[in-house]
């Protein structure tokens, strides 16, 4: 047995965009275990709903997270959707639709290019946060805003998507898969990247169950779970199957995170033949009584909301279970037993949102 | 701003945003803005930076971890508050554990609104803050430092 020491990873690391702090035990170059600690990015806006009313608490829901901010936000309207019981229009669960799958793809490029730039790859890194940019301008000319977009509202959307715009869009994205495919190729041959990725944090399909792992990280080790499959918004219209892989390693997550992308953009031509006219919004009166689970399918994996209302205009309760804080103890699984230079690489492999985690 | 008269080495450091400024400061290095054509260059390491992009409001977790980022800054630095909640607490500002903006714990040089603040308006921050570098220089050289 070698000498054991305890390195510090974070919480102001080259790797991470956000804070959060590891306590690596090593023995010699092997990693014994990972301590994590969190609470760097805490600001307490659960609590911030004594202070808001139920309509205003939307903008600071939508803030929890700037990655899947549209889904946070569509969320606590699905929650409160159902505590009002009203049916929104189906137009706008079309429009919830095609703007979380486009949050799905601009989230799954940033991680590619992330991952990219961990392993020192900075050329692809540009390529893939190139091919977002791109996604972005998309948000940018439907809703106004780049990252926080602020469309959803109690009772459907606030703003619509014209035919021109929702076929040009389809357009941009038949042009993007093509490019696409070729970037994707280089995560999925290469042989620097396959020798960064394969065989390394695995994590069984038990181990998977035991930790309680979410979302790509789950669907890596072999178990077909998606929320999508429950069928909020308009996802029980739409066909699609769930992207699993056997491999259980960090090459299997990138598989599945490349594989949800290409089917994302699937999933968005399927919305945009599909999607009806008619309103956008229905009109919501009065105040909420009663409480609603909302669970849905975010990037990162499967997020809970919980809203609990007592008929005034300010709620009692909302709480969010986010996916990266179910996926930090399958992360402490794998870290185990690894090397100490792939640290970097298995910490974003489970594509970590820390201000998700810490809210 | 004319000539450029230093190629300045950035720092990012996540005070508690959400996020979006985050990756709006990333957006900022890669293609599309790619403020590397003006010699800026992303360093993990507050010893090679002159400048610090802060994102998010200081919390009571994060106080002495921006604090010490700043410290370990070698003179002259800048700081460039990046997003409402950088610059006063913003959205958050109620919330029990926001202290407020950057500026409760360390000096700030530039305000750069926004939620999220737009790529443009961070670069603009950051060509601000090379003027402001180079006052900074300046006077410590006429100081004979």
């Amino acid at each position: 047995m070698g000498k054991r020491s305890i390195v510090p990873f974070g919480p102001q690391h080259p790797v991470l965009p956000e804070p959060i702090h590891l306590d690596l035990v090593l023995e010699d170059e092997k990693v014994i275990e990972a301590i994590p600690s969190i609470g760097f990015i805490h600001r307490g806006l659960e609590k911030l709903i004594e202070k808001r009313d139920f309509n205003d608490y939307m903008y600071v829901i939508e803030r929890i997270c700037g990655i899947c901010s549209f889904m946070h936000g569509m969320g606590y309207c699905e929650a409160l959707e159902r505590i009002f019981d009203v049916e929104i229009p189906d137009r706008s669960k079309y429009l919830r639709t095609i703007w979380c799958e486009m949050s799905r793809t601009h989230s799954h490029l940033l991680w590619l290019g992330l991952l990219a730039d961990a392993f020192g790859f900075e050329a692809l890194f540009y390529q893939c946060w190139r091919m977002r940019e791109k996604i972005l301008d998309m948000f940018e000319a439907s809703t106004g805003g780049r990252v926080i977009f602020s469309v959803n509202k109690v009772g459907g959307v606030l703003k619509d998507m014209d035919k021109q715009m929702l076929e040009s869009f389809v357009k941009e994205f038949d042009a993007m898969e093509e490019e696409l495919k070729k970037l994707c190729d280089v995560f999925l041959t290469d042989i620097t990247v396959i020798s960064r990725l394969k065989n390394v944090g695995v994590l069984s399909k038990e181990d998977a169950i035991t930790y309680g792992a979410v979302g790509p990280m789950m669907r890596a080790s072999g178990i077909a779970i998606d929320t999508r499959k429950l069928g909020y918004a308009a996802y029980n219209d739409i066909d699609f199957k769930i992207i699993t892989s056997n491999n259980c390693d960090s090459y299997a997550r990138c598989e599945v995170r490349i594989g949800e992308l290409f089917q994302s953009f699937d999933i968005i031509r399927k919305a945009v033949k599909q999607i009806p006219d008619g309103d956008i919004a229905t009109t919501v009166k009065g105040n909420p009584n009663g409480e609603a689970f909302v669970r849905l399918e975010q990037p990162r994996g499967e997020a809970i909301f919980y809203i609990k209302a007592n008929g005034t205009k300010y709620l009692d309760r909302a709480r969010v279970r986010t996916p990266t804080f179910t996926n930090l103890a399958p992360l402490t699984k794998i870290l185990q037993g690894c090397d100490y230079a792939d640290v970097p690489i298995l910490v974003l492999t489970i594509d970590p949102c820390v201000s998700c985690t810490e809210r | 701003m004319g000539k450029v008269s230093k190629s300045p080495w950035i720092m990012h450091y996540d005070g508690s945003s959400c996020n979006g400024c985050d990756i709006e400061v990333l957006a900022c290095l890669t293609p599309v803005y790619d403020v590397e054509r003006f010699g800026v260059i992303n360093t993990g390491n507050p010893k090679h930076a002159d400048i610090l992009l802060i994102t998010g409001g200081i919390n009571t977790q994060n106080k002495a971890v921006v604090e010490q980022i700043y410290s370990q800054m070698p003179n002259p630095k800048v700081v460039v508050a990046v997003g409402i909640c950088a610059c006063n607490g913003g959205v958050f500002k109620e919330c029990y554990n926001i202290l407020g903006g950057a500026d409760k714990v360390i000096p700030v040089d530039v305000y750069v609104p926004g939620c999220a603040a737009r790529p443009e308006s961070i670069i603009d921050g950051v060509v601000k803050g090379v003027e402001i570098l180079q006052r900074k220089q300046d006077e410590a050289a006429k100081a004979g430092m």
